[in-house]
């Protein structure tokens, strides 16, 4: 339970968010990953550091590189996944109820 | 009345089932799934075919903002009860998801109000807990497009 308000924590940084964004593209050297922020490479260090602790970015060796990738099954974890999904027919409803309660005063 | 969508899909199950009540009588409920028109202001979609009846044949096209096509879909309705129920078949063209089997049910709760229960199968478990997590992953994908302008403009 401590590990998952942690892995919240973790995803609450929009800097770490946007990491995440990127990863899940493909897998990335520590070095790749930073090039696309202002911030100092020790600060993306950090944040790299954070959400593998948290098991949501996981390092894979390739010769001398390390390449960091997204789990994928931390993620759905995360993301309560049925929730976007959720949330998307919640405003098609919507959207629905709104169109033909128009629709009924008119006719 | 409680109004919100809710979505019950059970783990380690090829199916998930759709609930919504709502504040309209029936046959407009209905009728929201019958008028192109309609269908195709509250799906965000251009509705290319809607044959509203037994043997009949859907097909709908969604682009994003620039007209590109982004999105097309079809099927086919093997049931059709007005105000009552609709069967249905839901193909996502040129991906590698599956075709699925949609139940709809529309029910009349009082003059004014009514629910409908969708059911969907999938062909596998993995199909649909894959379908569930397409909107999280194009809001992850459309989060990561926000980002590259960001850094295109910071450079």
């Amino acid at each position: 339970m401590e590990l998952r308000r942690d892995v919240f924590q973790a995803i609450a940084d929009p800097t770490r968010r946007a990491i995440i964004t990127l990863v899940a593209l493909q897998a990335m050297t520590p070095s790749a990953i930073a090039e696309n922020f202002g911030s100092s490479r020790q600060t993306i260090s950090k944040h790299i550091q954070i959400l593998t602790a948290c098991e949501i970015l996981e390092q894979e060796y390739n010769g001398r590189e390390i390449y960091y990738h997204l789990n994928p099954k931390k993620l759905k974890d995360i993301a309560d996944f049925i929730e976007p999904f959720r949330n998307m027919w919640d405003d098609r409803f919507n959207k629905l109820e709104t169109i033909m309660k128009e629709y009924q005063s008119k006719h | 009345m409680e109004r919100k969508t809710r979505v019950h899909a059970e783990e380690g199950k090829q199916e998930l089932h759709i609930t919504r009540e709502f504040d309209l009588p029936v046959e407009l409920l209905f009728k929201a799934y019958v008028d192109p028109e309609i269908v195709s202001q509250w799906m965000g979609t251009k509705v290319l075919k809607l044959e509203s009846r037994q043997h009949g044949g859907w097909r709908f096209e969604t682009s994003d903002p620039h007209g590109n096509i982004v999105f097309q879909s079809n099927g086919v309705i093997h049931e059709f009860i007005p105000n009552q129920k609709i069967t249905r078949t839901f193909e996502m063209e040129n991906t590698p998801f599956a075709v699925q089997l949609e139940f709809l049910d529309f029910e009349k709760l009082t003059d004014d109000t009514s629910r409908l229960q969708m059911h969907i199968v999938f062909k596998s478990v993995a199909y649909r807990d894959q379908l569930l997590q397409l909107p999280f992953v194009q809001g992850i994908n459309m989060a990561h497009n926000r980002l590259q302008e960001i850094v295109i403009q910071l450079k």
